[in-house]
Order: structure tokens, then sequence, then C-alpha cells
């Protein structure tokens, strides 16, 4: 059953993870990208990190994209052309990117080979009260800072909209 | 294990069952309020007092041509009500009704699952429900959908903020992300529901969580997406027959589910506002018992014709409700569902009454309102709450 479900979600998201490079209308990459992430969340679910599936959903589905989705409709993008690619790119796309998908999996062979098989919802410190803890705890320091970093993003943002609009 | 499937799907079909009757009903009982607010009968004519308006209005609407017009983006455009939909009828699935019941032997819960993370199923199935709305209003390729689909991820995305913070206040108190648990924790009378527990009474943010619910189901007073004097009809203005039906019945389950969750969240799920021994389970039979004897005094001296035949037959409905409150047998599963009921309806009707009463916002003042009031308090809110909460535990 576990096993039935991974393979269809997995198929899912990579099916639009592909979607999104191949289409040519941005609202249709931007909805294939939810895909991707409700696809993941649903990955997660099975892994037993409910919390973390429920957050996905929550922050990327549910109001990352919907923000991406909002600025497309604002700025009423259209579908973009076609080019013919490059003589270079034609050449050596193809070469390339075998390439670089063998160097990762030599990379990923070499750096964890002692890697086990994983059980489905055999982790179970995915609950709320274990995330809480250990963001408070362990890793207070890194949440702290990537939340100073996030304002500064914000106040970044607004300094850059404010001259604009001068 | 094969009694846990047969009951699961006994138990879907009939919350499902209840909930598509409940919103085919909600809607003759929102014209019913929204009329006598404004001093006229309402729906009379199909059936008596109007009960079988809305049989005639779904036959209307699935008789009605289905029509897609050119140089929409089908896709898109025929999913978008699905989105919708299946957002709107997904959160019913985890609220609770009541405490455990035992029926032919079988012991289970009046909710169809509890998850450990409630709550957050529910925040991540709604924030989905935006899609729905967006998508309509792009895909329609009409400038006035585009306005109201903007206007409603616009208005979506900034009410969210507020309305988990006031989430997170009372979950602090219970202590937990399950529904079933919450309500659990809220047992033993009104003094103990979220609304009024110490150390910090949630009253502000039971207020926030309902202003935002109003914003999340684009209802009056910030029913922008559809504001019908300046965008036709907002996002939905493309859209015939059942597709139109599924925004509308959306809307309304997104109602249930905003009402659903502020009676679980802050005023005690399906537990009585006092305990059974000072009489509590009284007041359902007495509050039925009053309806009947009202409805035949106005069935003894009618003010219309017809009014003769139907009252009497309400009231004797109403008195036979009220005694089958007093069996002890159904009382055990009877008075939580009335209860939770109560409140619930309580709620939706406090949608109907603002929606009779409140003009619509301007957009610079619905989107200053949230950003520079709601969301301040509600994090002071919180702020507050967590701090009394570390010093009394």
């Amino acid at each position: 059953m576990d096993v039935i479900l991974f393979l269809i979600f997995a198929v899912i998201a990579v099916v639009c993870a592909i979607n999104v490079v191949v289409q040519t209308h941005p609202i249709s990459s931007a909805i294939s990208l939810v895909g991707v992430m409700g696809s993941l969340a649903v990955l997660y679910l099975l892994l037993g990190a409910e919390f973390i599936a429920a957050a996905q959903v929550i922050v990327y589905a549910g109001a990352i994209m919907v923000l991406f989705v909002f600025v497309i409709m604002l700025l009423n993008a259209g579908a973009e052309s076609k080019r013919g690619r490059s003589f270079m790119a034609q050449l050596l796309g193809a070469p390339l990117l075998i390439a670089l998908l063998g160097l990762l999996a030599y990379f990923v062979q070499r750096l964890f080979p002692r890697s086990v098989a994983v059980h489905f919802g055999g982790f179970t410190h995915g609950t709320p009260l274990d995330i809480g803890r250990a963001l408070f705890t362990t890793y207070l320091l890194p949440f702290e800072v990537t939340s100073v970093l996030i304002l500064i993003a914000i106040l970044g943002a607004i300094v850059l909209a404010r001259k604009e609009m001068d | 294990m094969d009694s846990f499937i047969v009951i699961s799907l006994i138990k879907t079909v009939v919350v499902f069952a209840a909930l598509l009757g409940t919103l085919l009903y909600l809607q003759w009982v929102e014209r019913k309020v929204l009329a006598h607010i404004q001093v006229r009968p309402g729906p009379y004519r199909v059936g008596p007092h109007g009960l079988l308006q809305p049989i005639a209005d779904v036959i209307k609407l699935m008789t009605k041509e289905d029509l897609i017009p050119p140089y929409v983006n089908r896709p898109l455009y025929l999913a978008a009500p699905f989105i919708a939909m299946t957002m709107a009828l997904l959160p019913i699935s985890v609220i609770p009704f009541g405490p455990t019941i035992e029926v032919a032997g079988y012991r289970t819960w009046m909710q169809l699952t509890d998850l450990n993370i409630g709550v957050l199923f529910v925040l991540a199935v709604s924030s989905m429900g935006v899609y729905g709305i967006a998508l309509a209003g792009w895909s329609s390729n009409n400038k006035y959908a585009l306005l109201g689909g903007l206007r409603s991820s616009a208005q979506m995305i900034s009410y969210e903020l507020p309305l988990s913070l006031a989430i997170a206040a009372p979950l602090l108190i219970s202590n937990t992300l399950s529904l079933r648990k919450l309500v659990e924790s809220q047992e033993g009378g009104i003094l103990h529901w979220n609304v009024l527990h110490g150390p910090f009474p949630q009253i502000l943010s039971c207020l926030i969580f309902l202003i935002a619910g109003f914003a999340e189901t684009n209802r009056v007073p910030f029913d922008l997406p559809e504001a019908e004097n300046e965008l036709v009809a907002g996002f939905h203005v493309e859209y015939s027959s059942m597709k139109f039906a599924s925004f509308f019945m959306s809307e309304y389950a997104n109602m249930i589910t905003v009402s659903s969750m502020a009676t679980v969240l802050f005023l005690g799920g399906w537990v009585a506002p006092w305990p059974a021994k000072y009489g509590s389970s009284l007041v359902p039979a007495i509050l039925f018992a009053g309806a009947g004897a009202v409805a035949l005094y106005h069935g003894m001296h009618p003010g219309r014709r017809r009014d003769r035949l139907t009252l009497p037959v309400f009231g004797a409905a109403f008195l036979v409700i009220a005694a089958v409150f007093l069996l002890p047998v159904v009382q055990q599963w009877l008075l939580p569902l009335f209860w939770f009921c109560a409140k619930t309806g309580l709620v939706l009707f406090t949608f109907m009454w603002v929606r009779g009463t409140l003009p619509r916002l301007r957009y610079d003042q619905l989107m200053g309102f949230t950003w520079k009031f709601l969301f301040p308090v509600a994090v002071a809110n919180l702020l507050v709450t967590g701090f009394l909460i570390a010093w009394f535990s």
C-alpha cells in the first residue's frame, strides 16, 4: 500500500516538475509547481513527518505559490514564444546533462556509502511537539538567524519598492 | 478491521449526506433571515414557507444550459470549480461532532477521523481553496473575473495571517493540535471553554478569528471578489449551471467549516454550557417544546390563511422532537450533537446577520484593516497569552 502510494506520488512529482520547465505559459508552470509541492507533502506524510507535510502545503502550496499566481495574474504575463535553440545548446546539452547526473550519482555513492533503506512510517519524531522542542533547543540559533535573515529580506524589498515609487 | 471499514463508510455517507443537506437548506435559512431583517416574508411560494425552494433551485441549476465561453483557458476553467468544491468539502472530515458513542455493540467516535495535526490540516486545505477562485478568475479571460480573482487572492493571503495567529492562542491553552483533544480539554462548562478559559480569556482572538473567517469566505463586508455593483459577479461571472452552483456551494461549505472551527476552537465543541447534573440536558427539550407551543399558538391565530394548516404541523413536529430529546437511549449522542449544531448555527446566524447589516468595505480599508489593525492585535494577543501561560504553569 505504502509503496503503491509512494510510486503514484513520486511519478506525479516528477511529471509535474518536468511540466514546470516544458510549459510555455507562466500560470501552467506555477500550477505544475503546486502539484510538485502537493505530492512532496504526501511523500513526507508517507515517511511519518506529518508536521512537515502540513507546513509544506500551508507555506509553499498555500501561501508562496498563491503569491506567484497572484503576481503572474497581476502582470498579465502571456505565453512565451519558443525560439530555436542555439547550436552549442543542441550539441552540448544532452552530454552535459548526462555528465552532471553521473557526477551526482557518483558523489551520492561516495558520500553516503552506508545509507540504509527508508521504511515508511518508521520515523516517529515528526510530531509538532518534537519539532517545536528541536527548534527551540538544539536549533535555536539557526532558527533565530533565519528569521532575522527573512526580516532583512522584507526590509530590503520595501526599500527597493519605495525607490521605484519616487 | 472489516468492521472498521464498514463503520467508516457508513460514517462518511452519513456525514456527507448531512453536510449536503445542510448546504441545501442553509441557503434557504439565509434568504429567510435576510428577508426578515428587511421586513419581508422571503421565499414563500414553493412549498409551505418556501421549504421546497432549495430543491426547486437545484433542479433549475442542473437543467440550465452549461455553456463554456470561447477564448477561455479550457483545462483550468474546468478544473477551478472542482478545486473550489473539493477543498471546501474536505475539512469536514476532521471536525468532531461529539464524543464516543455505542451503536449496536460497536464503539465509535462522532467524527470521521482524528488527525494529530487536525488544525493544520484544516488550515492547509482551506489555504488551497484560494486556487479555485484565483484560477476561475484568470482562466475566464474576462476583466471583471480577473479583477475578482486578484482581489480574492490578495485578500485571502492577507487575512490568513491574523487567522493563523488567532488560532494559535487557544492552541497554547489546550496544548494540542488534535481537534478531538481540543474539545476534550474544554470539558466542564462554559468557564472552561477557550473563549473564557484562564489564564487569559480568548475573547479577542475569537473575534479576530471570526472577522478573518468572514474575509476568507468572501462574505459581506469583505465580499469584494464578487462585488456585484462594480464587478458584475466577480470571479464566477463566466460560469453557468452546475459550475456556478459548485462555487456557490463551496462558499457555503467554507462558512460551515469556519463556524464549526470557531465552535471547536473557542466555544467548547459539543460540550454543554453547564454540567448535566444542573439540568443542561433538559435545555433542548425545553427549547423545542417552547418553539412547538409558539407555532401551535400562531396556528390558532393565523396571520395568513395557509398558516392554519402549516403552523400546527410544524408545532407538532417540534413537540415530537422535544419528546425525543427526553429519551435516555438517544440522549448520549443527540445531546452533544445538539450543542455542536446549536453553537455552529449561532455562528452561522452571525454570518447572515452581518450580511444583512453591514455595508461593503472599500478596498484600501480592507487591506489597511488587516495589516494595520488585526495583525498587530493578533500578535499582541498571542504574546500576552504565551507569557501568562508560562507564568501560571
